[in-house]
């Protein structure tokens, strides 16, 4: 029978004297320990007051993304509902009027544009979806807020306040 | 006779405050030394360097809420922490931590009591601190708990035997058992210290020592990872922090004990204050802050052992005990009797 124990951990009959009695071991031990108090650096981040730099394909909260006239992307095509795979994203669509007409190129708007952040798992299928590059998951990571209803954001918090040239995904 | 009592009662204000301050603080030095081992930072928003952590640390566990589980033993439950404070505090009457002053013409030695048997309280107290913790982990009424406490008698015992005759040894070579005297044995140069007379005797007093107050690589007592936290795996809010003072002020004890039986107490090497033309009453102080330091030294001995070695197997605990160490100080024994008999 082979000694598992043995075979892969070798047996302490094969350590030597110096093995065995640990000193040496453990004087080496505590001085790596030493060296690292006295002369390491540090790698905490100090969080609310530094914060770390985020990769540029990171996929934090949804934004809703304007054009170079301001105008709302999204033209309610219901493409990102269809494809997210935890269906958190609830549209109601509506026909633009002529009123409206200058916050909305196209046909039809988003009236309710809402995200369950409960259920996102912030997969990213939405922004590659979308025809428009209307949807993208930015840098957003601070979350918390103070009620569960909170949780379930619509346009007032999701849509950019500023437009800007079309956002190209990386 | 008045007088005697009146010292006697404010050389124990000062030693209570001072060993609860000491106790808070060794761990914010534990907090911080363990996190600059692991490259982090430690607590540092409660003031500079997070200097009042201690006491943000103390109002909440003040003002948590008293859990006591159900179908605990009551009273046990509540005397298993106050033992442990109460057990972990008595060695200090024999413990000197200075020399003397003389105040108002009357001299006052910087210890609470100069018992002629003290190491041997020191060391009979001691042991007794492992009451508080099989009390606390039988009335838990949790297997963990109970594990927890079983363990630590185990250690206990074990490890009492190489603890006690490696103190044999000293005795033998300074031919008394009081605190004072065996630091005035050693005073006269750093060679007659016992670290250097006994190295053998020290490696197994430290490692014992280890093992008495619980502490990495032998805290098998609380180890986290099969125990929960062992035997205060029930306890919360005060009562948790009075065996959590209870086991900071150990290692005080545990360090001060070493300072005194082997770094030969208030002994500086190489300096003799009397030479340097200094009062009797600052070397009486500057003793004290010798004595203080070197406990903090071996306070940061423990600290630095407890963050660099990984926790022994239980068997391997045993092994250690009865296998390696009790043997080696017999040895150490005979050999030092054999020497101070024939040489």
């Amino acid at each position: 029978m082979i000694n598992v124990r043995e075979k892969y951990l070798g047996s302490n009959d094969k350590m030597s004297f110096m093995d065995r009695i640990y000193l040496p071991a453990i004087f080496k031990g505590m001085f790596v320990t030493l060296k690292h108090m006295l002369f390491s650096k540090s790698v905490t981040t100090q969080y609310p007051e530094e914060k770390r730099v985020i990769a540029p394909r990171y996929r934090g909260r949804h934004v809703l993304k304007r054009d170079e006239q301001g105008r709302e992307r999204c033209t309610a095509c219901y493409c990102c509902a269809f494809i997210c795979p935890a269906s958190c994203i609830r549209i109601v669509a509506e026909e633009v009027t002529p009123e409206i007409q200058h916050n909305h190129p196209g046909e039809k708007y988003a009236k309710v544009f809402e995200i369950d952040l409960f259920r996102c798992i912030y997969c990213g299928f939405c922004q590659e979806a979308c025809p428009k590059a209307a949807i993208f998951l930015e840098d957003i990571y601070e979350l918390a807020v103070d009620s569960r209803d909170k949780f379930i954001i619509g346009k007032d918090v999701l849509v950019d306040k500023k437009g800007g040239p079309r956002k190209i995904r990386v | 006779m008045g007088e005697e009592i009146i010292i006697a009662i404010i050389k124990l204000l000062i030693f209570f405050f001072a060993m609860f301050t000491a106790a808070a603080y060794t761990t914010l030095a534990e907090r911080k030394i363990m996190s600059y081992m692991q490259l982090r930072k430690g607590p540092n928003r409660a003031g500079p360097w997070g200097f009042l952590q201690p006491l943000a640390d103390g109002i909440k566990f003040i003002f948590k809420e008293e859990i006591v589980p159900a179908h605990t033993d009551n009273k046990l439950f509540i005397l298993g922490p106050l033992l442990m404070i109460a057990v972990s505090l008595m060695p200090w009457v024999a413990i000197p931590f200075g020399d003397k002053i003389t105040i108002f013409g009357r001299e006052v030695y910087m210890q609470l009591v100069d018992i002629n048997t003290g190491a041997l309280f020191m060391i009979s107290i001691s042991s007794l601190g492992v009451y508080g913790i099989i009390l606390g982990g039988w009335a838990s009424n949790n297997k963990f708990s109970l594990m927890g406490a079983v363990r630590a008698s185990a250690q206990m015992i074990s490890y009492e035997l190489p603890l006690g005759l490696s103190l044999a040894a000293i005795f033998i070579l300074s031919g008394t058992i009081g605190t004072r005297d065996i630091i005035l044995k050693q005073i006269e140069s750093p060679w007659q210290w016992n670290i250097f007379v006994q190295p053998l005797g020290f490696i197994i007093f430290f490692t014992s020592m280890l093992a008495e107050t619980n502490r990495t690589p032998f805290d098998l007592a609380e180890c986290d990872s099969e125990l929960l936290a062992g035997y205060h795996t029930e306890y919360g809010g005060f009562k948790f922090s009075l065996f959590l003072f209870g086991e900071y002020i150990n290692i005080i004890t545990a360090s001060a004990f070493m300072a005194v039986l082997y770094l030969g107490g208030w002994s500086i090497p190489f300096v003799n204050l009397h030479d340097l033309g200094l009062s009797d009453n600052l070397i009486g102080i500057i003793s004290v802050f010798v004595v203080l330091a070197k406990t903090a030294f071996f306070v940061f001995v423990f600290i630095w052992v407890r963050w660099t070695l990984p926790r022994f197997r239980y068997d391997q605990l045993m092994d250690l005990g009865w296998k390696m160490l009790l043997p080696l100080s017999i040895v150490n024994l005979m050999i030092t009797a054999a020497v101070v008999l024939f040489v």
